[in-house]
């Protein structure tokens, strides 16, 4: 037990599923809510200690290595920041009447599921234990967005779960490809799906067959990331989701897939005989990017707003990982962690709006300044952000990303460069809206927590001003893996 | 594997391509779930083959669990739900009939020609029964792309499971991890069964998708 408890892998693991249990049969949202957080809290409090701790051999089902780090230290901070709106939020929900005591519960053990799940996917080193993983979080999170069980709630969750299944099957298709192009080099059995086995004998296998699997799996694991022609499910399930699980999912979920594909495409570069998966990657971001870019002009809801600039988002990060080289993968590392924090800081933010004004319509949301300033200028600061001004860190990561295309195929940036200016523009035209005018709606002053709000905007400024040395030099040593 | 346990496994392999190939062309709810059912049975059929030829016990389990949900529980839990819902005379279909079969085939040349070409290194019967689970894929995929009805896209996507399955048994020594995502296919069908059917039909009277496009909170 006491071995147990000393392992910060099993306590990141563990705890969510224990938490979940525990949460499914206490009843009262007050204490769970609480609880939710706690768990939260302890689950990153372990993967912080990962910096520290001299990483454990890789097994057969788990590991920890450098490139995972960021990641899950990254997932578990989302989520326990996003806990805490939670509990501020679902508080509301209650009193209005959306949701029942019964589907907080629910709502709850969900939330550590999908956790559980999203932690046991960035820490597998075995890639069928992966997928189940990503399947669980994924079922998780689809019974999260239908929970208001209103029309469009249960369309978006018929439609996440319907695209998600097909884009998770596809992966699953792919990862028995991987199995049968390593089974020749390894053997049959475990061996053959263990993640770090496969990559130090990559360069054995048949490279048409990695090919084709690597084909499944973008096209899998894909769908979950959001890219462009595969993205249907995402803007239905951010709008009509519980705001907590909006931020989660942009934040975390967005990740944890594209993790996967990272995972995959270091497989593929370690093969000489195999494509190269760059140009499928760089193709499928800027299609995602411009995309987007064009489609936020149109909305009309706020969260749908957000969910496409994730898109966008998204588009970049896979477009920088597409060009690769320890320049594009470091600024793609960076943006994919500044777009997690401001991305789901922003979605918080709309929460406690949306709540004050009753409503999601962009036309329903008008001169915040004056009514609710500091909701109102946090927005701002949030919107300003992920559509990339200086000072804050989206500005640096997405420079990083121009700069190091520029280096390499002009052409290219000047196309990511048109993507980028187009959401700027559509982002700040929504955001004047937002901002001033005369107030609409309901001018009752908010009980929003701005904790964690103000921890994620700080964090992403202080990345913008100054990024400390030590993380600089991890990113680096992630993005040099990364090939 | 050769001589006759090959031509078995090819059989079978083959057998549930060819179901598949049926269930595109029922229009009747209730005529589509009896297909169904027999393609699970094949299945089972297919990965008890596959378990006996390989020597690998485990994968019984995943035959039966083939053979007890899927061409058993899960038939006629749908069954009762249609029956239920008043749906049973319905006939939809989103493009014709004859078009959908011309897209199944196309499909499966493809797929066949695809896996041919590039698991050109792996063993013949791998790489055969491959290109029979990719077409079982693909054409699940389709028939969740022609129907507009929830209880026919649960079965187009239960059928394309059934062709991971199949994929997944011809993987010879695939591990442990096929019974895991075997038990989770299970999961998600009751999933979809209890939780989406019964929603949709306490909300709309209806368990057709098309009613649900119009409630969306974005339109022009």
């Amino acid at each position: 037990m006491n071995g147990l408890l000393a392992n910060p892998v099993a306590i990141i693991v563990g705890t969510p599923l224990l938490a979940a249990a525990v949460l499914a049969v206490l009843p009262g949202y007050v204490w769970s809510a609480r609880l939710n957080m706690l768990a939260c809290l302890i689950t990153f409090g372990a993967a912080f200690s990962l910096f520290w701790g001299t990483a454990p051999p890789p097994g057969t089902y788990l590991l920890v290595d450098e490139m995972n780090i960021v990641f899950i230290v990254l997932n578990t901070f989302v989520g326990f920041t996003a806990s805490t709106f939670s509990a501020s939020y679902i508080g509301h929900e209650l009193e209005t009447g959306r949701l029942t005591p019964v589907y907080l519960r629910f709502y709850h053990a969900m939330y550590q599921m999908m956790m559980f799940g999203m932690n046991l996917a960035l820490l597998s080193n075995n890639i069928g234990l992966m997928w189940v993983a990503v399947e669980l979080a994924t079922l998780s999170t689809v019974l999260m967005v239908g929970i208001y069980r209103t029309a469009e709630a249960l369309e978006a969750a018929w439609k996440y779960f319907i695209l998600g299944s097909v884009g998770i099957a596809l992966a699953l298709f792919g990862t028995i490809l991987v199995y049968l192009a390593a089974q020749p080099v390894l053997g049959e059995g475990q061996a053959a799906m263990v993640w770090t086995s496969l990559l130090a004998n990559a360069g054995k296998f048949d490279g048409s067959l990695l090919n084709l699997a690597f084909i499944f799996l973008l096209l899998g694991y894909g769908t979950k990331v959001g890219l462009a022609p595969l993205h249907a499910w995402l803007p239905d399930a951010h709008a009509e989701g519980p705001t907590p699980i909006s931020a989660v999912l942009s934040g975390l979920l967005l990740n944890v897939a594209l993790y996967a594909v990272l995972r995959f495409k270091m497989l593929m570069t370690a093969n000489a005989t195999a494509l190269d998966p760059g140009p499928l990657m760089i193709a499928m971001g800027l299609v995602s990017l411009i995309f987007a870019a064009l489609m936020l002009y149109r909305r009309r809801d706020i969260k749908r707003l957000f969910a496409y600039s994730s898109i966008e988002h998204m588009g970049i990060i896979v477009f920088a990982f597409g060009i690769g080289g320890p320049l594009a993968n470091f600024a793609g590392l960076l943006h994919m962690v500044m777009h997690s924090l401001t991305k789901s800081a922003i979605f918080f933010t709309v929460g406690h709006i949306a709540q004050i004004k009753g409503s999601q319509q962009i036309s329903a949301i008008k001169g915040l300044t004056q009514s609710h300033p500091l909701l109102g200028w946090e927005l701002a600061a949030g919107v300003l952000a992920i559509a990339g001004m200086p000072p804050f860190g989206v500005f640096m990561s997405e420079f990083l990303v121009v700069t190091s295309t520029f280096a390499v195929h002009p052409v290219l940036a000047l196309l990511l460069v048109l993507g980028l200016l187009l959401a700027f523009g559509a982002l700040l035209l929504r955001l004047t809206g937002f901002l001033f005018g005369e107030p609409t709606g309901s001018l009752k002053p908010s009980e929003a927590s701005y904790l964690p709000l103000f921890a994620h905007m700080a964090l992403v400024l202080m990345a913008g001003i100054w990024l400390p040395g030590p993380m600089v030099a991890w990113f680096q040593a992630v993005a040099r893996l990364l090939g | 594997m050769e001589g006759l346990a090959f031509d078995i496994a090819h059989l079978l392999a083959g057998g549930m391509l060819l179901v598949s190939f049926m269930m595109i062309y029922q229009d009747r709810l209730l005529a589509l779930l009896k297909v169904f059912a027999l393609q699970a049975l094949v299945l089972s059929l297919s990965v008890a083959w596959q378990a006996y030829q390989q020597d690998a016990p485990h994968l019984y389990v995943t035959a039966a669990i083939a053979l007890i949900f899927k061409a058993v529980i899960i038939p006629i839990a749908l069954r009762r739900i249609v029956l239920q819902l008043g749906i049973q005379r319905q006939v939809e279909t989103v493009v014709g009939i004859g078009l959908t079969m011309l897209a199944g085939i196309g499909l499966s040349a493809l797929s066949i020609v695809l896996m041919l070409k590039v698991t050109a290194a792996a063993d013949a019967f791998a790489r055969e029964d491959l290109a029979f689970a990719l077409s079982v894929v693909l054409l699940g995929l389709l028939m969740m792309v022609t129907r507009s009805n929830a209880v026919s896209q649960v079965v187009g996507f239960m059928s394309l499971e059934n062709g991971m399955i199949l994929a997944a048994a011809g993987a010879k020594g695939m591990p442990l991890v096929v019974e895991i995502s075997v038990a989770f296919s299970v999961l998600v069908a009751f999933i979809v069964i209890g939780v989406f059917l019964f929603r949709l039909r306490e909300r709309f009277d209806s368990v057709d998708i098309t009613a649900l496009e119009d409630v969306r909170g974005d339109q022009e």
